[in-house]
């Protein structure tokens, strides 16, 4: 059968089972849009082109597969920049397609010409050029096995114009992938697989450190089993949650700069910890030196180069989570842990003083509030995709995820302007899902265009703009650190429920705590996206806080109510 | 100094891939070479970076992230040889010429020109014995060099050979893409 370039690239995608691309057309991809138009796939036009990585980003994290995104050469693809460095810092795997100037154009600045496998090789976890037309089948099927094999991650495929053009054979069985013949490593050291597990059956105070690679790895069921069977606590990472449900009397919830404060004093008193499927960023350890000292540790890990690079173990396994535990568990003896998790529960302290819920009503709207009410409305049902900053900090603090995929965030690369974009990669993702988008007004500003995108294709997100009118984490940094000079952090923005109007967005204005609710209801009873504005408290922080560079155990507590940790009365 | 063995792809831009992580890991590179092997398709480097034990590991398991990486080995610790070849053109005239030409036997190097005003000196071997000639022959006036940087080879039995492509055709199947 003869093809175009163009043809094949999506007769290679339907065969993948691509049904989703989100993309913008230009000159240099024009062949392929114009193949698109007589596929099967459905093209979803983004308003920008950093709104299509994020939406395959979303798309991908809300299932597990890959996510695809295009854009034509030169600025199509430098805007895609942001969105690939997001998912690679995640380990997200998104695929993505450029259009390239002709291959005898290549290196001759020609129009809207850009080196963009260049730019963009250490932010993808592979990147080809493509240029004939009888190449392009094969090198998309391998990249759909890069991004989605081992530690998963974007891959990058540039595509000339003249490649697109050509027609050439096509034969599906031809084109198998043939990715280079490399050395598969023997990881398993049965002298460390030991170690852990006389360690494991040893430790009178362990914690878990449970990240991102749990759900990767699909290892849900078999990561709960592990708990149940050695009695461990579980601290989550901000990507790790959902890995363990967090309503679990054995989850701890997040670790970290503003994890809980009981969850970093366990860590600082732990005398083992277990870290699986996580990589020890500083936004977790804080400083390094004073980390955990008395615990021995143990990394449970795919991928080899993070052994060892910012915590030094004293046993590593090399592999996948789930396998790994797998192989773990028949040696694990089940243990009593009752006083090390007694004195936690202590640390805790009594929930029900902690409970914003039972503060009194002084007519103040919280960003906590607001959020708690939103798990209590939703049952902790909803896909919540969040921005970044303040109201990402009291997401991962007040909406309790019991379900893997669920939260959808931009952790490594903290990408402002990442939720509304990811939600829709989501809602194509999992239709059904009920998908809400909590961002702060900062971060809404950045891709706020892209509610054309949900209009035009009529699809049904709430969103919830935590609105405080400030760039709040910066501020709150600027509060604690620089004498609350706040430079460049005070936001206008414009009047969000009338800017969504102008969309054809239903758009409300919420300001006290009583409409929080109804409002929620409200969103979630209609079939159109709607988007409410919510007027919290201008100055208020996210608490406990461990600066950067501080000891975890060194945490900036509320002032007049550390069991409160947010939300107290000014 | 640690040494890093690697077999790559032998197709453009793998070099610049391989330069590019070791900037990222902020790792200066003392020297990098790379060549053909008896498989066309495969180019052996031979990488020596300023870099601790623990800089290696992770510069050895991050290079075989790399797609067109197929192997990275740190081969410090073993039992290998280590070459540098460097041509050297000193100022020499018919009085020191043969001063010089003793000196040049003493290290084993090979004389490969010779003009009124100069000669060019070919040697081969470890660093250290390049550098100790290099230091002897200053005084006459080093007026060009050029070297190749270093390759490696582990002794004896200790083989360190590119997998073939049989032995993973198994991952070469197309993964699937997200459904609801």
């Amino acid at each position: 059968m003869k093809l175009t370039g163009a043809q094949i690239l999506c007769e290679t995608l339907e065969h993948l089972g691509v049904r989703h691309i989100f993309g913008y057309p230009g000159g240099a991809i024009l062949p392929v849009y114009d193949a698109i138009g007589k596929s099967k796939l459905h093209h979803i036009l983004v308003r920008h082109e950093q709104g299509a990585t994020h939406m395959a980003d979303g798309y991908a994290r809300a299932t597990g597969g890959v996510g695809v995104a295009m854009a034509t050469s030169g600025p199509g693809a430098t805007n895609m920049v942001t969105g690939i460095a997001t998912a690679m810092l995640d380990s997200s795997p998104v695929v993505c397609i450029t259009g390239q100037v002709g291959s005898k154009f290549l290196g001759s600045d020609a129009f809207q010409e850009v080196d963009i496998t260049g730019i963009t090789m250490p932010i993808t976890k592979h990147n080809v050029v493509v240029t004939k037309a009888e190449d392009i089948a094969r090198t998309v099927r391998e990249a759909f096995i890069i991004a989605n094999s081992g530690r998963p991650g974007p891959v990058l495929v540039d595509i000339t114009k003249d490649a697109q053009q050509a027609t050439t054979d096509f034969d599906w069985d031809a084109t198998a992938p043939k990715l280079p013949p490399k050395r598969i490593r023997n990881n398993h050291n049965q002298e460390q697989f030991d170690r852990a597990v006389e360690l494991l059956n040893s430790a009178k105070r362990p914690v878990i450190l449970a990240g991102r690679g749990i759900m990767l790895s699909g290892a849900m069921r078999t990561f709960e089993q592990f708990v149940r069977t050695s009695n461990i606590p579980v601290a989550m990472t901000l990507l790790g949650i959902g890995c363990f449900p967090a309503t679990d009397p054995m989850n701890l919830g997040m670790m970290g700069m503003h994890g809980e404060a009981w969850v970093n004093t366990a860590i600082q008193e732990a005398d083992l910890l277990l870290a699986v499927g996580m990589r020890f960023d500083d936004r977790v350890t804080g400083d390094l030196r004073t980390y955990a000292r008395n615990a021995r540790k143990i990394h449970i890990e795919i991928d080899r180069a993070e052994i060892n690079k910012n915590v030094k173990v004293d046993a590593a396994i090399i592999g996948d989570a789930g396998e790994t535990l797998a192989n773990l568990l028949p040696h694990i003896h089940e243990r009593d842990h009752s006083a090390w998790l007694a004195h936690i529960k202590e640390l805790k302290g009594d929930s029900a003083v902690r409970d914003i819920q039972s503060l009194p009503d002084s007519g103040h709207l919280y960003a906590a509030h607001v959020i708690n009410d939103l798990w209590k409305v939703t049952e902790g049902g909803a896909i919540v995709v969040t921005d970044v900053g303040q109201h990402q900090m009291w997401e991962a603090q007040y909406y309790h995820h019991d379900q893997p995929r669920t939260l959808i965030t931009s952790g490594g690369l903290g990408t402002m302007g990442f939720a509304l974009p990811a939600a829709i990669g989501a809602k194509f993702a999992r239709p059904d899902a009920e998908v809400w988008v909590v961002v702060g007004d900062g971060g809404f500003q950045m891709t706020m265009c892209e509610l054309a995108t949900i209009v035009q294709e009529k699809i049904k997100i709430n969103i919830a703009i935590i609105n405080n009118g400030y760039l709040g984490m910066v501020r709150q940094w600027q509060e604690f650190f620089y004498d609350k000079r706040y430079v460049a952090t005070p936001l206008v923005a414009p009047d969000f429920a009338a800017l969504a109007n102008a969309f054809g967005i239903r758009g409300e204005r919420v300001t006290t705590r009583k409409e929080v609710v109804p409002m929620i209801e409200s969103a979630r009873g209609t079939e159109q996206a709607v988007l409410l504005d919510f007027r919290v408290e201008q100055e208020d922080s996210v608490y406990p806080m461990v600066p950067a560079g501080a000891s975890l155990h060194e945490m900036i507590r509320r002032p007049n109510n550390p069991l409160v940790e947010t939300a107290s009365e000014p | 100094m640690q040494t890093i063995v690697a077999y790559v792809e032998n197709k453009p831009g793998v070099l610049n891939r391989v330069a590019s992580l070791t900037r990222r890991l902020a790792i200066n590179i003392d020297s990098l070479t790379v060549g053909p092997t008896e498989n066309e398709e495969i180019a052996r480097m031979t990488i020596c970076a300023h870099t601790d034990e623990n800089g290696a590991r992770r510069l050895e398991a991050s290079l075989e992230k790399l797609v067109d990486v197929l192997v990275a080995e740190n081969i410090s610790d073993r039992s290998m040889l280590e070459r540098d070849l460097a041509l050297i053109k000193v100022a020499a005239d018919q009085q020191n010429r043969p001063h010089l030409m003793e000196l040049i036997k003493v290290f084993r190097g090979r004389v490969v020109d010779v003009a009124p005003e100069s000669l060019i000196v070919e040697v081969s071997g470890t660093v250290d014995k390049i550098d100790g000639l290099l230091e002897v022959l200053r005084p006459f006036g080093v007026l060009e060099m050029a070297r190749t940087g270093r390759i490696a080879m582990t002794r004896g039995g200790d083989l360190l050979r590119p997998p073939t492509a049989a032995s993973n055709s198994s991952k070469d199947k197309d993964s699937a893409p997200a459904s609801s």
